[in-house]
């Protein structure tokens, strides 16, 4: 019990700190800020460091570190469009190859990491110069842009009717599980479920739901079911809570280690799909610094970075409050480099929050 | 007058009482020995003396050459002469012995360490000790012995004139150690108190001029060394009714279900030396074989090496439960996967995960056990969890309850819980009564006999040798890593064992 309210107090600053942002900056624009339009815009914007952070999550809870996300989000994306425009590759056969690779390449790291011990931190440090160097060469230092099919994936919109359709599947889950629930966990999924069909309204008061919005959902999903209801997922919280102890318990560590790295690199190669669509092209810096954005997101979404604790859907919460800063300053025609100085101060604050929080509860 | 003077020294941690009303004193350039089984309250009594509990936080009062004083740390009693040698050596391992030498306090001239200063003052400290080694070489290269030395120069060159040694010996090889004890006794001939705590009765006898005897808290007695004898000194140690009825069950010879043959541990710091040293024994089905020995003799190595967690090499063979004789286990998985389970001595350490739940700690080992196409059927987790916490008597709120604000007795329930979820053949239980009060242990002595009735082989060790010798059917005797001894239920007396585990191996 004491745990949920723990949760509950956590979730509730994060919420709260999200809508004064909001509030702030709807006022400061004039009411622009929550317009459908702009709101759909945000929403597209957070995808890939969404992405990213959702798998984030899970290596900051096992104790570890990836700083090599973003690059190997940009050389994956740029892997998969370069097959695909110019060696005419069929579409789904591009994205799987930018799934092998981002999954093999995370493999490697996490088998560096586990069984050759070398801190997570230089390992990925490595990996983030080399898979830097590696996406300059294979694009040559220019530019390609996929031809339209490929786009699909980053700046595509739901049918309005297939959104609505979604909704209502999402809402009559919620539903029935809040139907079988009690309490506050009940009252939660059915504030959920009118969330789910409120989200689609706005969106399809614009064009209709972005799909990668619909892709960060669905692997948040499947994460968050990962984290809580497998075994590999409660035995990485474990590892991260109380590595000695998880040892003892009988946890095989370092096939834990590589597995959550591998699933950390196939999320890349996931995430390099998207940035490719939604930007266009396959750049020579795509995907720089995302590795930051990602750490952050999961951060301030409420994951300790010594490891055990932290959650998917509070990595979503925190990549929102990101992309909402951002959004809102370029909205306001903010010079460029406050964004980073904000981010950063946020960034601070939100631990600095959680951990006089945490001393306050002992 | 005395040196220095403990007078009724009292203090409490929550829930015990660990020194009630010690006295003691030391007179100038005296050796005086503090004896006793391990939680007597050794080592609390020095650190009331050296001030790592301070002023305030203890009753009775301290005097030094005849003053009263009031310590708040260790850089406190250092100032007025108290040097503490503690078991746990505080050097750097990195830094050269000239520089661990004088850490802290390196002559400097504007902002600059003087080097030439730092090597003669080095040098002249390890004269005192009768060290001939370069002073520039790192700490880490050097022997645990010349360590032990190094440390005490560093105690001297801060002019400490009562040096307090904590079990200086429990790590040392045998020439080392001999080489210690002269040094001891060099430096009281030149007026150097000592408090010497150890548990080697030998070296008590050889070197200190009194000894006294603590026993659960208390003084129990103070003699001249030509006053007493070793075994009269045990019995003081060891000296107390057997208070509490132990639920020893009745023994049922069934199969063998684990057996060991030439067991050894190397010593993860030093490999030449063994923490545990040859030892072979077998466990039946309803039998509880106790490890008695005093701190340092092998035990927690030797259960931690049954169970594949050791952190050096491990020789020897070992069979559980009907399965093949085989190596050692090279992790706790196979041995778990064989049937094994391992409840350790710190649980917070090794087993709890504070800031999870009753029901994430206690299925932490089982959950595969529970899932169902990969996914984790969490109705058949809480089953099984809350069916194991109503066997357990757990008192806990819900199974959502942190398990960090549990009391020490159901923190112990709950990592029990976790074992008894995999049905082990064989527990392993490494003080599992450390640090619970006492309604909490006479539970887990109510579950110990459960569990062996209904066929489990149990291998117990403890400190507490009522429990100990109460609880089990055998004994084996640990002592510096050997065997010394394997009693028999009703041949398992306190002197005996005791005698066993303070002889000189």
């Amino acid at each position: 019990m004491l745990k949920r309210l723990a949760l509950d107090w956590r979730a509730l600053t994060m919420v709260g700190a999200l809508l004064a942002i909001w509030v702030v900056f709807s006022l400061a624009t004039g009411g622009t800020f929550l317009l459908p339009r702009n709101l759909s815009l945000l929403a597209r914007q957070m995808a890939v460091t969404s992405i990213l952070a959702t798998g984030m999550v899970l290596v900051i809870v096992a104790g570890q570190i990836d700083l090599s996300v973003g690059a190997l989000a940009g050389l994956t994306g740029a892997l998969a469009a370069l097959a695909y425009a110019r060696l005419g590759w069929p579409l789904a056969l591009a994205i799987v190859l930018a799934l092998v690779v981002g999954a093999t390449l995370g493999a490697l790291e996490g088998g560096l990491v586990a069984w050759l011990r070398i801190p997570p931190f230089i390992v990925t440090l490595g990996g983030m110069l080399v898979f830097q160097g590696t996406l300059l060469g294979v694009t040559g230092g220019v530019s390609t842009s996929p031809p339209r099919p490929f786009l699909f994936l980053g700046q595509a919109y739901l049918p309005k009717l297939a959104g609505w359709i979604v909704a209502a599947v999402v809402a009559a889950a919620l539903a029935f599980t809040a139907s079988r629930a009690q309490g506050r966990r009940r009252l939660g999924r059915l504030g959920l479920a009118v969330l789910a069909i409120g989200a689609v309204a706005l969106m399809n008061a614009y064009a209709g739901v972005p799909v990668p919005v619909l892709v960060v959902l669905a692997l948040a999903t499947v994460l968050s079911t990962v984290a809580h209801h497998t075994p590999f997922g409660r035995h990485l919280y474990a590892i991260g809570g109380n590595r000695e102890a998880a040892f003892y318990s009988g946890i095989a560590i370092e096939g834990h280690l590589v597995g959550v790295f591998t699933l950390m690199g196939l999320l890349a190669g996931a995430a390099g799909v998207v940035l490719t669509a939604r930007v266009g092209a396959a750049t020579p810096n795509a995907g720089q610094l995302m590795e930051l954005d990602a750490i952050a997101a999961a951060v301030i979404g409420g994951t300790s970075l010594l490891g055990g604790q932290g959650t998917v859907w509070g990595a979503l919460l925190g990549a929102l409050v990101m992309a909402s800063l951002d959004n809102g300053m370029s909205l306001l025609n903010t010079e460029a480099f406050w964004q980073p100085i904000l981010k950063g101060g946020i960034l601070v604050a939100a631990v600095a929050v959680d951990m006089a929080g945490r001393r306050g509860r002992g | 007058m005395p040196l220095l003077e403990l007078r009724a020294i009292t203090k409490d941690f929550p829930g015990v009482r660990a020194l009630d009303g010690v006295s003691f004193d030391l007179a100038p350039g005296e050796i005086h020995a503090l004896c006793g089984e391990n939680g007597a309250g050794k080592s609390t009594l020095i650190k009331v003396l050296c001030g790592v509990y301070p002023a305030g936080s203890y009753g009775g009062e301290i005097r030094l050459r005849g003053e009263t004083v009031h310590f708040h740390g260790l850089p406190g009693s250092e100032a007025r002469g108290i040097a503490l040698i503690a078991q746990e050596l505080a050097l750097v391992p990195e830094l050269s012995v000239a520089e661990n030498l004088l850490l802290g306090r390196e002559p400097c001239r504007f902002g600059l360490i003087r080097e030439a200063e730092v090597q003669k003052e080095a040098r002249r400290a390890l004269d005192l000790v009768g060290l001939a080694i370069p002073v520039e070489i790192p700490v880490r290269e050097l022997g645990i012995g010349q360590q032990q030395l190094v440390e005490i120069a560093k105690a001297l060159i801060k002019n400490a004139s009562i040096l307090v040694l904590d079990e200086p010996t429990a790590a040392l090889p045998e020439a080392d150690t001999l080489r210690l004890l002269g040094l001891l006794g060099d430096l009281r001939r030149r007026g150097v108190a000592a408090i010497y705590i150890s548990h080697r009765l030998d070296e008590v006898f050889a070197l200190a001029d009194r000894i006294t005897v603590l026993r659960d808290g208390r003084s129990v007695g103070t003699a001249r060394r030509d006053e007493t004898t070793p075994e009269r000194v045990i019995s003081l140690m060891v000296g107390r009714e057997l208070s509490q009825a132990f639920p020893r069950p009745e023994r049922r010879s069934g199969e063998i279900l684990l057996s060991l043959r030439d067991w050894s541990v190397a010593d993860p710091q030093n490999p030449d030396r063994r923490v545990v040293d040859g030892v072979s024994f077998e466990v039946r089905a309803g039998e509880v074989l106790g490890i008695a020995g005093l701190m340092g003799a092998g035990r927690t190595a030797l259960l931690a090496s049954l169970f594949g967690a050791a952190r050096s090499s491990v020789q020897g063979t070992i069979r559980v439960a009907g399965g093949p004789v085989r190596k050692p286990f090279r992790n706790p998985r196979e041995a778990i996967a064989a049937g094994l389970a391992l409840v350790g001595e710190d649980r917070k350490r090794y087993g709890l995960f504070a800031r999870g739940s009753v029901l994430d700690n206690m299925t932490l080992a089982s959950l595969r056990a529970f899932s169902r196409r990969g996914l984790i059927d969490d109705r058949a987790r809480r089953a099984a969890a809350s069916g194991q916490a109503a066997a357990l008597r757990l008192k806990a709120a819900s199974l959502e309850a942190l398990v960090a604000q549990l009391s020490g007795g159901n923190q112990q329930k709950v990592i029990l819980g976790r074992w008894l979820l995999r049905r082990p053949r064989v527990l392993l239980l490494d003080e599992p009564t450390r640090g619970i009060d006492v309604g909490a242990k006479s539970e887990i002595y109510d579950l110990i006999g459960r569990l062996v009735a209904g066929g489990l082989g149990v291998v117990l060790v403890s400190s507490e040798l009522p429990e100990l010798l109460g609880l089990s059917h055998r004994v084996l005797v640990l002592n510096q890593g050997r065997p010394m001894g394997l009693f028999e239920g009703g041949a398992a007396t306190p002197e005996r064992v005791m005698g066993a585990a303070t002889a000189r191996a």
